[in-house]
């Protein structure tokens, strides 16, 4: 498919791209960009981020598992792009000089394009900023010592970038494989264009924010004879808030729905940001999330415990169902072919959400369990618990045996510990590398014991506990 | 002088705009070849057949080579020869390779390398160590045996006596850049090879057998490496060999990396351990006897799994005089990667058996751990019979004692061991804990003859300065030290001396680097070669000025001779003009050695190197989350050369080594399946982890023995310091309950809440 981007401020028109081509295989082997680098190849260590600038501004995004197609009408700017155009050291560069912030050096360009971008955007918040890059060298003080003595710095003027390049070059047109084995390819311009498209063509593979696919290519060769790319669909972007719920289109990303649930469910949002990386949550969608059944994917469980309700599009035809409906089994989804999450709408509510979510590290790491509980009380008493989890099930499920336990106790320690018991009844998990059946159980059972401490003001999130 | 300056490192302003080239960033010729490796799906079995007819005919593909193509040796061992390249019929490991897909771009050979249809029959291979030891899978003939003295009779005789077993976890390397290298054939068979390795010279060795050549046809250089940490000592050795095969048998420059799960599936890891204990100690905690038993799971191949257990047994004392005492060591055969070097080198696994045991002495004994810690400290004075150490080398600098009070004192340990039992006691759900531990690590490499080290030194006409030794760089700031040295020798400033890649065609024999001897042995060669040359200098303006070369000074740029002043660059020069050698070698052997590993028995390390750090944690009794607060650290670099570049490796070292303890865990399935091969499953420490508070200082002493400006080693020993995260991990699962909670390794979420549940199940300590 043709493409137009500008990459490091300079206007590029490419033909015949072959749509799953990684911006970093394309980068390193195409171009001889060598300063992005292969770290893993699957979005987890950073080495490869770049950022992309398009009308919502700039983003730190993992070029191993960003496809051509998605820098349509956007900026790219790679670590060969941080420095001045006379070769002026970036102020985050000079930092990571002057502060002995890298070692072995390959996980630096990377760092340094996550740093640069936070600094554009006048971030200070470093370890969440920073989550997304791995270094094995330095213990990340010298580098976290950079990115604060840099902050103040005046933001060089090529850091901003243009975008788009030009209007005629925004996505819309339908664009076919040129032969060969490049798989017929699609851009919509709305999601009207789409639903008509994935009506004809239910067989294709969508790509929103290709943080799942992405490893699906690079991984296991994954090669659709048909794939849309929607990163064209604004009209499925963003959340709209009235006074009784909340819409919140399937292709928001994470990055986008946490200010959002900072104000309604900060918990929710808390988890947001532990939720894979800025890298990953720059490009991850709420409607993949969704759509992939993932039974360790974080935004279903909390969905869930707020009562949200999923709307589904196939062609012209709408229906809609509570979200814990559409999971059926492992692997299998209430979605017929041709049929795309189209938004996601939520109740307004007081706040009663609480997330927790258990992984071996706190950032970017999946959950071995994520437990999210939204415990209504009244006079003491539990009028009404909605409780899901994910990791404990082949499917985000509803603790519906526990919530029964609690609905119309009273809200106390005892009633949270005989209510433990009936996660028994409700969740049979197993083990795996991320943790065993027994640790997900008591873990999952003592976050409802969590849950009621701290509602009774017992500090219990190490997280929050300072030196 | 440029030595003991914090310059940053050479590389700094290459690394962060991206200019800084690893092997798979070098332009390659028009026609490179990329290699993938086809690997096996079971641990154990035999290979019936292999067609790789598919693989030929998938688009790209030029060749595949099979062991029955390899036209020589078919072995990447750095030590036995029992490694081949590729399985020829006996399987070893999932994950070994099995055959080598040569293709027209990386993706194309690693599509490929999946679609060879491969015919095995199972067999019943040995995952664990009580499947090795009921099967008696070992390497050597049995357990090898430290110690000295009645071990049964002091213990039966000690007033108090605890058992006890820790499994240790082991640990992937997760250096940033993957295992990579390229060959490109030269006239006559030659072959030149770059390669993202510790140890140049072991991959000229082996690609030299591998394609049937002498030594003298193999060049290999590394420039830099994005991280090492022990796991490109030898298992670049599979990579460059399969490219220098290739290469002679197409013609054509090959290169070859690994997609990270094909790295963390086919290379060796840091051993695991488990370690058994029995000891007997007074009423002040002080040990009489104890008996220690290491097993450790070494993989199929023994790669360099003795000198690692070995080193095991030789830190089993850690900084503490055991009267009696008997170290036995299994060196498990099992169907897993062959576990290899890893910073610390099996050190910090049998450092962890005495630190367990001191926890374990402080909860019976109802003590401060400091406390028990210090009255087991070797004795002080290098002449008691206190200072000798199980192996029989006497500790004669043993500063210990001082730091750990510098740094109980800095860090306000004591206080802060009150306030950490008052916040436990108002904290239903989350708890503190704290720990200091000590590090003592011996330096120098057990293998006596790997303690030597070359350099080449060229002045040009100019004045500059081409620098070239044995060490290779892999971020730890080598480089920048010795040309630090070679600056200072010959009093000029760092930017006038060019740090080269090394390279096999300039230094030859090189040891790896590695055991933290990096520059200890090459600044040594290199101060050698510049003061062979300065030597020369000298002597040709004393001779004209009518003085001894000794009263010839390079300082500052400048050479002074009596009331005369030149510049170094005139000095170069008119040494040109009158026919003077302005290129030297350098030597380094590291004195005082002798070691007998069989008796267990010499001086194996030229001197120790010595830290501390008092770490505080908070977990959670619900979930075992667990978070470090703060780390303070002093640690002993002798008279640094960098004290930034040493203060960098303290503090990624304590990470590395609280990640080792904590969040890295490893997990095999019951086929042997690696099942965390990446990192969405394997996690290393994230930005986040690090300690909010982290004071790292530096024990500024010069080194006792007659080092390069007698400083001490660095690499290694910080590793160890972060064993005091778990020990603290430890004190806060045991404030939990009286019951010994009996914490494993790695301290992972899901062990701290089994380890609580164990401390409040109301059995005996």
């Amino acid at each position: 498919m043709n493409i137009t981007f500008r990459l490091n401020g300079e206007t590029l028109a490419l033909t015949d791209v072959a749509p799953t081509t990684t911006l970093l295989d394309w980068l390193r082997e195409t171009r001889g960009l060598t300063g992005t680098k292969e770290g893993c190849n699957e979005g987890d260590c950073g080495a490869c981020t770049v950022m992309v600038t398009d009308a919502a501004g700039a983003r730190a995004l993992n070029a191993c598992i960003l496809f051509l197609p998605q820098l349509h009408g956007k900026s790219v700017r790679t670590i060969e792009g941080i420095s001045g155009p006379d070769g002026t050291l970036h102020p985050v560069q000079e930092a990571m000089v002057g502060h002995h912030g890298s070692q072995c050096g390959f996980c630096t360009p990377g760092f340094i394009v996550t740093m640069a971008t936070a600094h554009l955007n006048g971030r200070t918040d470093h370890d969440v900023q920073l989550a997304g890059n791995l270094c094995r060298c330095t213990g990340y003080a010298p580098i976290i010592r950079a990115a604060e003595a840099a902050a103040g710095a005046p933001v060089p003027e090529h850091m901003h970038d243009l975008v788009p390049p030009s209007a005629e070059d925004t996505p819309g047109a339908e664009v076919t494989g040129s032969g060969g084995k490049s798989p017929a390819a699609f851009q919509p311009a709305d999601s009207d264009a789409l639903a008509q498209w994935y009506a004809q063509n239910p067989d294709a593979t969508l790509v929103a924010g290709a943080t799942d696919v992405g490893l699906w290519v690079t991984k296991n060769f994954h090669d659709p004879d048909q794939i849309a790319f929607l990163n064209g669909c604004a009209d499925l972007q963003g959340v709209t808030v009235t006074a009784d719920e909340l819409t919140i289109g399937a292709m928001t990303t994470l990055t986008d729905l946490e200010p959002v649930m900072e104000e309604l469910h900060p918990s929710f949002a808390a988890m947001i940001r532990r939720y894979g990386s800025v890298q990953v949550r720059n490009a991850a969608t709420i409607g993949g999330n969704i759509a992939n059944g993932s039974p360790i994917g974080d935004g279903p469980p909390a969905l869930i415990a707020l009562g949200a309700t999923l709307h589904l599009r196939h062609g012209d035809s709408r229906r809609s169902m509570p979200l814990e409906d559409f999971f059926l089994a492992y692997g299998k989804q209430d979605r017929r072919a041709g049929e795309f999450v189209e938004k996601i709408t939520v109740p307004r509510q007081p706040d009663r959400l609480r997330c927790y979510k258990l992984s071996k590290r706190f950032d970017q790491d999946i959950s071995a369990v994520c437990g999210c509980f939204s415990v209504e009380v009244a006079d003491g008493t539990v009028s009404r618990a909605r409780i899901a989890f994910g990791g404990m099930s082949g499917i985000p499920q509803r603790a519906t045996a526990t919530e029964d336990a609690l609905t119309g106790q009273p809200w106390t320690q005892k009633t949270a510990r005989s209510a433990m018991a009936a996660m028994g009844t409700d969740f049979t998990p197993m083990s795996d590398m991320r943790a065993s059946a027994e640790y997900r159980m008591q873990s999952a059972q003592n976050m409802l014991l969590r849950c009621w401490h701290e509602d009774a003001g017992t500090p219990v999130s190490v997280l929050e506990v300072r030196p | 002088m440029s030595v003991a300056k914090p310059l940053p490192h050479d590389s700094a302003p290459l690394h962060v705009t991206g200019a800084a080239r690893y092997v798979d960033d070098i332009p390659m010729p028009v026609g490179t070849l990329h290699l993938a490796f086809g690997i096996s799906d079971i641990a154990a079995g035999r290979l019936l057949s292999l067609d790789t007819g598919p693989v030929r005919a998938a688009p790209g593909v030029v060749a595949v080579i099979t062991a029955a193509d390899l036209p020589f040796d078919n072995d990447v061992s750095p030590s036995n020869h029992d490694e081949p390249l590729l399985a020829e019929e006996v399987i070893s490991y999932l994950g070994q390779p099995l055959f080598i897909v040569v293709a027209t771009s990386h993706l194309s050979a690693r599509r490929a390398a999946r679609l060879a249809r491969v015919e095995t029959e199972a067999g019943d291979p040995i995952l664990t160590v009580d499947e090795a030891l009921a099967r008696n899978s070992r390497f050597e003939e049995g357990p090898r045996v430290y110690g000295r003295g009645d071990v049964a009779g002091a213990i039966a005789g000690a007033a108090h006596r605890l058992t006890g077993r820790l499994e240790i976890g082991g640990q992937e390397h997760f250096y940033l850049e993957g295992q990579a290298a390229a060959a490109l054939p030269q006239d006559n068979g030659d072959m030149v090879v770059m390669s993202s390795t510790q140890h140049p010279t072991e991959i000229q060795h082996k690609v030299a057998e591998a394609i049937g050549v002498h030594m003298h046809g193999v060049r290999v250089e590394t420039r830099r490496m994005g991280g090492g940490f022990g796991g490109k000592e030898s298992q670049g050795n599979a990579l460059a060999v399969a490219c220098a095969v290739a290469a002679r048998a197409t013609g054509r420059p090959c290169k070859m990396r690994y997609d990270r799960d094909d790295d963390m599936v086919i290379t060796g890891k840091r051993h695991d351990f488990r370690i058994e204990y029995e000891v007997g100690f007074d009423d002040s905690g002080r040990i009489e006897g104890i008996d220690f038993t290491h097993y450790t799971r070494c993989g199929w191949a023994q790669d360099l799994s003795l000198p690692v257990a070995d080193r095991a047994m030789l830190h089993a004392d850690n900084a503490y005089f055991l009267p009696a005492v008997r170290i036995t060591s299994h060196r498990l055969k099992t169907s897993t990667q062959s576990a290899t070097a890893f910073r610390g080198f099996g050190g910090p696994q049998g450092m962890l058996g005495i630190e367990r045991v001191m926890d374990h002495i402080a909860t019976r004994l109802g003590k401060d751990p400091v406390a028990v810690r210090r009255c087991n400290f070797y004795g002080g004075s290098g002449t008691e019979p206190r200072d000798l150490t199980p192996y029989g080398q006497q500790v004669t600098d043993f500063i210990l004692p001082d730091l750990m009070s510098r740094l109980e004192e800095t860090a306000c340990y004591t206080a802060r061991r009150a306030a950490v039992e008052s916040w436990n006691a108002e904290n239903a759900i989350l708890k503190k804990g704290i720990a200091l531990t000590p590090v003592k690590f011996g330096i120098s490499f057990t293998l006596t003859h790997l303690n030597q080290a070359g350099a080449l030194v060229h002045v040009y006409q100019d004045g500059s300065i081409h620098l070239n030794h044995g060490g290779t760089e892999m971020g730890q700031g080598l480089f920048q030290k010795v040309a630090q040295v070679a600056a200072a020798r010959f009093g000029v400033d760092v930017s006038a001396v060019r740090i080269t890649a090394t390279d096999t065609g300039k230094v030859p024999n090189t040891s790896a680097t590695a055991a933290s001897s990096g520059s200890d042995l090459n600044g040594m060669a290199v101060q050698n070669a510049c003061d062979t040359i300065r030597m020369r200098l000298a002597e040709l303006m004393a001779g004209r000025h009518q003085t001894l070369p000794s009263e010839v000074i390079f300082k500052d740029g400048k050479v002074h001779v009596g009331s005369a002043t030149y510049s170094f660059a005139e000095v170069v020069a008119d040494a040109y003009v009158a026919r003077i050698s302005l290129s030297a070698t350098g030597f380094y052997k590291t004195p005082d050695l002798a070691w007998d590993r069989i008796r267990g028995e010499g001086r194996p390390f030229f001197y120790f190197a010595y830290g501390a750090a008092v770490t505080e944690v908070v977990i959670d009794t619900l979930t075992g989350e667990n978070r470090i607060l703060r780390t303070d650290i002093l640690h002993d670099a002798g008279a640094s050369l960098n004290p930034e570049i040493d203060i960098g490796q303290i503090e990624g070292g304590y990470v590395q080594g609280a990640g080792w303890l904590t969040t890295e865990e490893l997990v095999w399935d019951d086929k042997g399946r690696l099942r965390t091969h990446a990192p969405s499953t394997y996690k290393i420490p994230g930005c986040s982890d690090r300690p909010d508070i982290f004071n790292v200082a530096l024990w500024d002493a010069p080194n006792n023995e007659a080092t390069v400006y007698r400083s001490k080693a660095v690499g290694e020993p910080p590793l160890m310091l972060g064993i005091s995260a778990w020990s603290a991990l430890c004190d806060a699962v045991q404030s939990c309950g009286d019951t010994y909670a009996d914490l494993q390794a790695p301290a992972t979420a899901e062990e701290i809440l089994a380890a609580v549940g164990r401390a409040t199940s109301g059995g005996a300590v």
